[in-house]
């Protein structure tokens, strides 16, 4: 058995891209706490940060941290390479999958398994485990042959990206704008393999999204809101409902500076 | 004329496929200054005077495995078996022919199905100098025949090191079918310059594959021809091009009958110092080839800064009633996105590399079909990427962190 308790935790966090006029800053100081279990959401318009967030928890090399911290279980995330932090229990579902042509989504799913377990699952045990999780998804069998992404529609990626976090079952998931480009059918079965992921509760969520309308099919105990490089508000589900009405034009007139006031109905956790 | 161009721009020099000149007598060929556009990308010094024919003073040995029922001989000089397919259309072809003295025949009767491959395995045993570099040239010339309706595998095997300049002359029989591999293992240091020349019977099939892996420079100029309709080959290649190495691969396809069919594919992936690749694709589609039936791609994968890859597609056509004709040629870096896709899932920055080049070789390895052939070309990619160093943007997705806190 592992801790009872897995914690990722981010203080401060101040994150800049490099651009032709120098390094900008886009993350100005954020703190989050995810534990094992629980589901939350941020939410917040466009440019807000909620990227970038999800990039630098996984550690995509374009975004570099300039202040703060980012933990899990106490150890120092920041410290690890890319690999490490998947190993570590970490999992990002991309907004964008990339397409890596010639490798077979089999091959692709038993390299990950493998290093993130540690070692090479039972073949049989496995075949059956990743039958079982993609008929859970509704995908077609013959989709293990195809190249990673190689000519997938955005629906297919989605799925294919929940496919991934339910045969890795890290500790904490970053799903970023799974939601964005999926038709109703698609959100729904997606949501599906989310939900079943949660419930199992060994995952911390983190559902990054736009929009309100994946919050129909997986209702998160916690709702962040970002503007500007901070979380400007935090509140309950119904703080998503709140959003789902007013939208973000408060937030972004504000400029991420403070919270309005009264707009979380619910308590700061 | 028609021309369909999945670049999107008209082809190169189009309407000018080369004619050279064809001539068994070397001193027919001109010495090339560098400035031809058959040698311009050629790094004419370090051909380690082969263009002026020199007396060979090394060995490269032929050891010829072969399934019962084909015949291995050596063939004099005289035999009219050489030339036959092959007349050579630069000096090094030339010289090689004259001074191979015979040549090493393979043939596979008519109507055989080897369940084995012929092995072919040519070892250059010249010492090396000091400075590392094959001192002594040898010259050599293979002559395989394929029966009328054959089927075989023929695999050559060159290892070791020299100064070699080698031809190789491929008669497909009418209605058969040839899978030949050509790979170039060389140790470092090694010089190739080889002619190849298939003539693909009526109805015919040649699935060919040039692998090549090894050397300082290796420059092979593989050539078709078709003797009857209904022929078809296929040209896969494969290059893996290291700091140092020139690697040049120079096709010409010539459509003559009617109804034949050419596909033309080979990557590679380039990686260190002046590490330089040339291919040069040309196919002539000639007034009689109705219905002809063609495509070349060529894709490079430059690992790191340092590497150059040229590529040159030619296409000319003097018929407008064919089935298709095309040509495709890109060039790009490592998809540094893709690598942290992979390593985002656990998978480690080295690991990660060699998927990503294992996939973009996929296309063509998978399709060799003697497994130990294409093993040792997986391993030996394999054993390359790990070896040395990873590039820049690899280096930085494994060292991701803090810039500073």
């Amino acid at each position: 058995m592992t801790a009872a308790v897995s914690t990722l935790e981010i203080r401060n966090l101040h994150v800049s891209v490099e651009t032709e006029e120098g390094p900008r800053e886009i993350l100005r100081g954020v703190d989050l706490t995810v534990r094992k279990g629980e589901t939350h959401a941020i939410m917040g318009p466009n440019g807000s940060g909620k990227s970038t967030l999800s990039y630098s928890i996984a550690g995509h090399p374009k975004y570099t941290v300039t202040g703060g911290s980012i933990t899990l279980d106490g150890e120092d995330v920041l410290a690890m390479g890319v690999d490490a932090r998947a190993r570590a229990g970490i999992f990002l579902a991309m907004q964008y999958p990339v397409e890596i042509p010639g490798v077979s989504v089999s091959n692709f799913l038993r390299s990950s398994a493998t290093a993130v377990r540690g070692e090479a699952p039972k073949l049989r045990t496995w075949v059956k485990e990743v039958k079982a999780s993609m008929e859970a998804l509704e995908m077609d069998p013959a989709f293990a042959e195809r190249g990673v992404n190689e000519g997938f529609s955005g629906g297919e990626k989605k799925r294919h990206e929940i496919l991934q976090m339910a045969l890795l079952k890290p500790k904490i998931a970053v799903l970023d704008e799974t939601d964005s480009g999926l038709d109703v059918d698609a959100l729904r079965i997606v949501s599906g393999g989310i939900e079943a992921v949660r419930a199992k509760g060994e995952t911390g969520i983190l559902l990054i999204t736009h929009y309100t309308r994946i919050l129909r099919y997986i209702k998160p105990e916690f709702v962040h809101v970002m503007a500007a490089g901070r979380i400007v508000d935090e509140g309950g589900p119904e703080l998503a409902a709140v959003l789902e009405d007013s939208g973000y034009d408060r937030y972004v007139k504000a400029g991420g500076a403070t919270a309005p006031a009264g707009a979380g109905a619910g308590a700061v956790s | 004329m028609v021309v369909i161009d999945a670049t999107g721009r008209p082809p190169m020099a189009s309407g000018a496929v080369p004619r050279p000149l064809r001539s068994r007598n070397p001193l027919d060929h001109g010495v090339p200054t560098g400035r031809e556009e058959a040698w311009r990308f050629t790094p004419l010094r370090r051909l380690r005077g082969l263009l002026a024919g020199p007396d060979a003073d090394g060995k490269v040995s032929v050891t010829v495995s072969a399934p019962a029922g084909v015949a291995v001989e050596q063939l004099d000089a005289a035999d009219p078996r050489i030339g036959r397919v092959l007349t050579p259309a630069d000096r090094v072809a030339a010289f090689a022919m004259a001074r191979a003295g015979g040549a090493t025949a393979v043939t596979i009767p008519a109507e055989a199905a080897l369940a084995e491959p012929v092995i072919v395995h040519l070892h250059g045993e010249s010492p090396r100098t000091a400075a590392g570099a094959a001192a002594g040239v040898a010259y050599g010339h293979l002559s395989i025949e394929v029966g009328p309706f054959a089927s075989a595998t023929v695999v050559l095997d060159h290892t070791g090191s020299a100064t070699y300049a080698g031809n190789v002359e491929v008669y497909v029989g009418h209605g058969a079918s040839l899978t030949f591999v050509s790979l170039q293992d060389w140790d470092a240091g090694a010089v190739h310059v080889g002619a190849h020349a298939y003539s693909i019977g009526r109805d015919a099939k040649l699935r060919s594959f040039t692998v090549t892996l090894g050397g300082d420079l290796v420059r092979l100029n593989p050539t078709v021809e078709y003797r009857g309709p209904g022929g078809d080959a296929e040209l896969n290649g494969v290059f893996f091009t290291d700091a140092g190495q020139h690697q040049e691969h120079r096709l010409l396809v010539t459509h003559t009958p009617r109804s034949c069919r050419s596909r033309v594919t080979y990557k590679g992936a380039l990686r260190g110092d002046a590490a330089h690749s040339v291919w040069i694709g040309d196919v002539l589609i000639e007034a009689d080839a109705l219905d002809t039936d063609t495509y070349e791609l060529n894709r490079n994968l430059v690992l790191t800064d340092g590497a150059r890859a040229d590529s040159v597609p030619n296409l000319e056509i003097l018929t407008g009633e064919i089935v298709g004709a095309g040509h495709a040629s890109a060039t790009g870096r490592f998809d540094d996105e893709a690598l942290f896709y992979l390593q985002s899932r656990g998978i480690p920055p080295a690991e990660a590399r060699r998927l990503v080049v294992h996939g973009f070789f996929a296309e063509v390895i998978d399709r060799i079909q003697v497994v130990e052939v294409r093993d040792r070309i997986m391993a030996t990619v394999a054993g390359r990427l790990g070896e040395t160093p990873a590039d820049d943007s690899a280096e930085a997705l494994a060292g991701a962190g803090p810039a500073g806190a």
